[in-house]
Formats: C-alpha cells, sequence, structure tokens
C-alpha cells in the first residue's frame, strides 16, 4: 500500500523526475525546510503523535476505507515526514510519489484540523512539500500550464489583453439585449466597486460575466472592472509552490485596485482566489491586512439582498441544498451568510450532514482539478464520500458558491449518477430577480 | 543495588529534571526565536482569547469533531493523561518524596485509588499498542520511535504496579521505576513526547488562526 502501487504517468513529473540528482533533491530539502519553513514545520513534525485520529476527516480515506495510504497522517508519513526522518536523501522516484500525493491527493482542505488534537495544519504540510517539488521542477503538466500563464501574462488561461476586453464588451453587448442601458464599465476611477475575477470566466464561463453585470446594473452600483492586468484574481501559483509569483499575482492585483482608486473589491463566485488573498498571498507579502478590502460574492450578495437593492419577486420552488466551499467557510467563515443568502432565494433547503465549517470537500480545489484529465479518476475516486453525502439529501439542485466546487462536483454528479444540477447564487439571483431595468 | 537506588533517587534524580527543565526551557525559546526569524505571521495571528477558547474546548471530552468521532481514544486518552498527572503528583510514595526532598506535606492519593489509576495508565498504554498493532490508519505510520517511547512511558508504571504488588525483586522493580521515570523525563524535551511542552502553543496557534482569521472554530 502506498503512492508507488498507484504512479499515474504525468509528461512533466516524468520528465523532471528524469533530471533529479541526489544533490538537487536535498539541496530543495534544505531550502525548504531549514531555509523558508521554520517552528511551524519543526513542532507540528514532533508532536505529530502518529495517532491517526485524522484518518475519519478526509474524503480521501473515507472513500479508500481499507487503504491507510490516504489518511492525512499516512499522507505526511509518505511525503514530509519522511524527507525529514531521511534527512532529504530520497531517490527522484519517491519524489515522483510525493509530488503525486501532494498535488492530486491532497486539497489542502484543512478538515483535519477538525481532527487532530495537537493542532497540526497538514494543509500547510502539503503546502511544503509541494514547494519542495516545485523547486525541484516536478509539477504535474497541467497545472504547471497555469502557472506558465500567470507568470507570462498575469492570468491563469493565457488570455491574451485583447481578449480580456473583448470578452467584456461581447458580454455587456450581449446584455445589453436584454437591458439596453447597461453597460460594463471598464477603468472606471474612484468607483465604488471593482469587479474582479478568475480567469476562466472570460475563457469559458463567460455568462457569469454577463450575470454579474446584470445584478450590478439591477442594483444600480458604481462599479467597474479593469482592463489591464490584475484583473485575474486566481492563483494557480500558490497551489504549484511559486510563492515568488504568488506574491507579485497578488501585489498585481491590489495595485491595480489602487490605481483606480476603488473603495473595495467585489471577487466573483470563488473559493481558492479568496484563500490566495486572505491567506496565502497576503502573508508572503507581509500584510496582515488587505490594502484594499476584498469583499466575497457571498457578502456582497448578502448585502444587496438585505439592503432590498435586489428583489426576489418569487423563489425558487425546488429544493435545494448547499455546499460550503473550504476556502470561504473554514477559510472565512461565511457559512452562516452563505445560508441566509441561499434561503432569501430558495423555498425549501435540506442541509447536508456534515455541512458548514465541517464541510467535506469538493475534491477539485487546492490544484487538484487543474491538474488535469490524468488524475481525473483520482479526484473522483477519492470523493465518493462527498457523492454518497449528496445522494442522500434526495434533491436535485445543489448551490456551490465556488468555480472549483462546481468542476469537481459536476463530475461527481456524472460519474455516480446522481442526476443534480449544479447552480451559483449569481445564477439563481439572476433568474430569480425583479428586473426593473429590463426590457 | 542499594547504592545504586541512591544515586537515583539522588543525583540521577536531580540531573533528570534539570536536563528536564533546561532541556523544556531551551526548546521552547528556539521555537519561539525561530518563529520569530520566519513566521512572523504566527505572532501576528496569535491571539490569548482564541488560544484558550480552543485549549479548553480540546481538554473536554467530546467537545470536538475529533473527540467524538474517536470514542475510544477519546476515553483512553483523557484516562491515560488525567491518571498520569494524578499519580506523579499524588502517588503516596510521591508525597513521601515531596516530604522527604521539599518538606511539602501535600494529600495523596489513597493506596487503592493510586493502585486503579496505575492499573488504568497501564491499560491505556495496551490499549495505544493495540491501535498501533490493529488499526489500519495507525500501524500505517507507526515508527520505531513511537514504540520506543510508548514503551518508555510504559515502564515506570508496569514497574511501580509491580513493586506495589511485591511481584519480582521489589527493589529491583523500584529501582527500574525511578530509572524509567528520569529517562521519561529527560526524553520529553527531545523525542515524540515533546507533545507535552508543544501542543499548548501548537493548539493555541490553531485556535487563533481559525478563531481570528478564518472565523470558524478548530474543533
Amino acid at each position: 500500500m502506498g503512492i508507488a502501487d498507484r504512479r499515474i504517468e504525468d509528461g512533466n513529473l516524468m520528465q523532471a523526475v528524469a533530471k533529479l540528482t541526489p544533490e538537487k533533491i536535498k539541496a530543495a530539502y534544505e531550502l525548504v525546510t531549514k531555509g523558508e519553513a521554520g517552528a511551524r514545520l519543526s513542532t507540528y513534525y514532533q508532536s505529530c503523535m502518529r495517532c491517526g485520529m485524522c484518518a475519519q476527516a478526509c474524503h480521501f480515506s473515507i472513500s479508500h476505507p481499507d487503504d491507510p495510504s490516504y489518511t492525512p497522517v499516512g499522507k505526511m508519513d509518505q511525503t514530509m515526514w519522511k524527507l525529514i526522518r531521511q534527512k532529504g536523501e530520497v531517490t527522484p522516484d519517491e519524489v515522483y510519489g510525493m509530488a503525486q500525493i501532494a498535488y492530486t491527493e491532497c486539497n489542502m482542505c484543512k478538515r483535519c484540523v477538525h481532527y487532530c488534537p495537537v493542532g497540526i495544519d497538514t494543509g500547510f504540510i502539503t503546502s511544503l512539500v509541494r514547494r519542495f517539488c516545485y523547486r525541484l521542477g516536478v509539477v504535474p503538466t497541467y497545472i504547471l500550464d497555469t502557472a506558465h500563464s500567470h507568470s507570462a501574462v498575469m492570468n491563469q488561461m493565457w488570455v491574451k489583453q485583447d481578449e480580456w476586453i473583448d470578452s467584456l464588451i461581447w458580454q455587456e453587448d450581449e446584455a445589453r439585449g436584454e437591458f439596453p442601458n447597461l453597460r460594463v464599465p471598464l477603468e472606471k476611477e474612484g468607483a465604488e466597486i471593482l469587479y474582479s475575477v478568475i480567469a476562466p470566466e472570460p475563457k469559458f464561463r463567460t455568462q457569469l460575466i454577463y450575470q454579474a453585470a446584470a445584478i450590478m446594473h439591477e442594483a444600480g452600483l458604481d462599479w467597474t472592472m479593469p482592463a489591464l492586468p490584475g484583473w485575474d484574481n486566481s492563483d494557480m501559483c500558490m497551489f504549484v509552490g511559486d510563492s515568488e509569483m504568488m506574491g507579485r499575482l497578488k501585489r498585481c492585483h491590489y495595485e491595480m485596485a489602487q490605481r483606480l482608486k476603488v473603495k473595495r473589491i467585489v471577487m466573483g463566485e470563488c473559493g481558492h482566489a479568496f484563500r490566495s488573498v486572505y491567506d496565502t498571498g497576503n502573508r508572503w507579502l507581509g500584510f496582515k491586512d488587505w490594502p484594499v478590502p476584498v469583499v466575497h460574492s457571498v457578502e456582497f450578495f448578502w448585502e444587496l439582498l438585505t439592503t432590498g437593492k435586489i428583489k426576489i419577486p418569487k423563489k425558487f420552488d425546488k429544493p435545494v441544498t448547499i455546499h460550503d466551499p473550504c476556502n470561504i467557510t473554514r477559510g472565512y467563515g461565511l457559512m452562516d451568510k452563505l445560508r441566509e443568502v441561499v434561503h432569501m432565494l430558495c423555498d425549501k433547503v435540506v442541509e447536508m450532514s456534515p455541512n458548514r465549517e465541517h464541510t467535506i470537500c469538493c475534491c477539485a480545489g487546492g490544484g487538484i482539478i487543474n491538474c488535469g484529465p490524468p488524475f481525473k479518476s483520482v479526484r473522483v475516486a477519492g470523493n465518493k464520500a462527498k457523492a454518497d453525502q449528496l445522494a442522500a439529501t434526495g434533491v436535485e439542485y445543489l448551490v456551490a458558491p465556488c468555480h472549483n466546487c462546481h468542476g469537481g462536483l459536476e463530475d461527481i454528479i456524472g460519474h455516480y449518477k446522481l442526476g443534480m444540477h449544479t447552480k451559483f447564487l449569481g445564477d439563481l439571483i439572476y433568474q430569480l430577480m425583479e428586473k426593473t431595468r429590463a426590457e | 543495588m542499594q547504592t545504586l537506588y541512591n544515586f537515583a533517587t539522588g543525583p540521577l534524580l536531580w540531573a533528570s529534571f534539570a536536563i528536564f527543565l533546561a532541556g523544556s526551557v531551551w526548546r521552547i525559546y528556539s521555537m519561539i526565536a525561530l518563529a520569530r526569524k520566519k513566521e512572523m505571521s504566527v505572532y501576528a495571528y496569535m491571539s490569548w482569547g482564541f488560544s484558550f477558547r480552543s485549549i479548553f474546548r480540546w481538554l473536554t471530552p467530546f467537545g470536538t469533531l475529533g473527540w467524538k468521532a474517536n470514542p475510544a481514544m477519546t476515553v483512553g486518552t483523557f484516562a491515560f493523561h488525567l491518571c498520569l498527572l494524578l499519580l506523579l503528583l499524588f502517588a503516596p510514595g510521591h508525597a513521601e518524596m515531596w516530604d522527604y526532598n521539599f518538606g511539602l506535606a501535600i494529600w495523596s492519593l489513597p493506596e487503592w485509588l493510586a493502585d486503579t489509576l496505575t492499573v488504568v495508565v497501564i491499560a491505556c498504554c495496551a490499549f495505544f499498542a493495540f491501535r498501533r498493532l490493529r488499526v489500519p490508519a495507525v500501524r500505517y505510520v507507526t515508527t520505531t520511535h513511537d514504540w520506543a517511547v510508548l514503551l518508555l512511558v510504559f515502564l515506570p508504571f508496569i514497574s511501580a504496579f509491580l513493586a506495589k504488588m511485591q511481584l519480582g525483586n521489589t527493589l529491583f522493580m523500584t529501582l527500574l521505576h525511578v530509572l524509567s521515570a528520569e529517562a521519561v523525563l529527560i526524553a520529553i524535551p527531545f523525542t515524540r513526547l515533546s507533545h507535552a511542552i508543544f501542543s499548548p502553543f501548537t493548539r493555541a496557534y490553531m485556535g487563533s488562526e481559525f478563531g481570528g482569521v478564518r472565523h470558524c472554530p478548530d474543533w
């Protein structure tokens, strides 16, 4: 049992591992564990009692009940604990396995924190293993490509400058068919709100920009979207372990907002981007607080609905269930606001169990879905736990305010034939709101 | 053997205390210094309120998701640590030592209760060993180090029990009790047993990060 028994071929993993030498591996180990990491890694390593209490926390180990190599402590034991035990003297083959575990078998969702009496942060350990692998270039092909895109064009999807502006104007054009006076204001200095999205929105979920524009327009808000780099709030560099680029991306995002002198940034329904601006990127930059306030969509919609800027004449009449994305619930405590928003939109809500901060992960986040097709079966098999939980609700609609969660949940819904449909809050609000300014 | 016993309960005991105290202070100090050098976010996020909220919550049996999901482990862990601490401070033999060395006449456990608590600790050690052998998730990550510290902690209790029951050579058992307990003291700052000194800090940090930054409980 262990990662060696389930190796999956990936182009870059194989190429990068072929170039490794014991010296390179040792140097990367020293850099990460002695140069960068500090007291947390050291105390976690020494205080982890190997008690196995975290085994019941992880969707991977719940989904593979007979295989202890999928438990959080099992994964740490095969990666960071092994590196420390062997003082960085591991083989290239072992590095391959470590990369496969860190990038494709741990979403860094931190559910295991709720199970560890000592208070060990397994997600943090995984991020250090990824940093080690990244320093050796041992990163799965697909996610490495998105990180390269960030480095080259400051967005995740190789969206060129003119394509970005063109996508916004295209959506404005489309929306003007429904709302004649609608604008997607670009580069408006001093606007109340700067709306930022992740690059997959212009790339393949463009309707979300249409919906956001419609909601802003109906609510009569003073808003703008940026035309220049920094518009993409996503961050795959954070997930590959490229901390330097993670810092550049976040700085670019905040500086773009400061250049436009906006009051605050509202971000789309994304989990990992929020983690990046609120939890990881800011730490790398040494920002305790954000230079420009950032508001997640869940909070923003809550504001619009409670202040009556958006009115819902008739609620969604089919029962729905709520998926709590880890980055904004375990990461930011939006459990209550999310529920309040969903209850303002839907007649009947069937809760999953466990839920709220104990939510079971979608198994797409943490960069796993971005590792691409070679690893799809890993995350689908690794999240039978969530599929069972969804099936138990017996409802047809699932609200999940996070792009990655949508991707992961749609895959398990398809694979386990659950016959459910996923919804963003924006989908529901756009569908249900009173459209006083529509034609 | 008597000479060795006198040595073990005299100079060796003081040396063990000294190594334990100095080692613990040094380990904690160096971790604090390391955190200050490398992880200022730890300082930025640390909060007394959230730290104690988390520590008290996790000191409550069945008060957290982890304890609820592992009921046998919860009973075993709490019983083990509680009995261990009670015996350490208030075992009748230890009370005599308090009196002899420091002139402190402290309350001590009745003999029958001390014996019972010793058996509980021994049973808990057996339970932990059983888990290491039979529970796949635990067996998979168990190393020699884990066995060594479990054995080390087990020795003072089994020897005390055998000495009390006058099974085997009582002087030898008592000597074994003293020596192994001293070994535990010395091992605390430098082995997996260091969770005894570090877990209040790791718990406090996790409580602070979840409470103050993540705005949700860490249990």
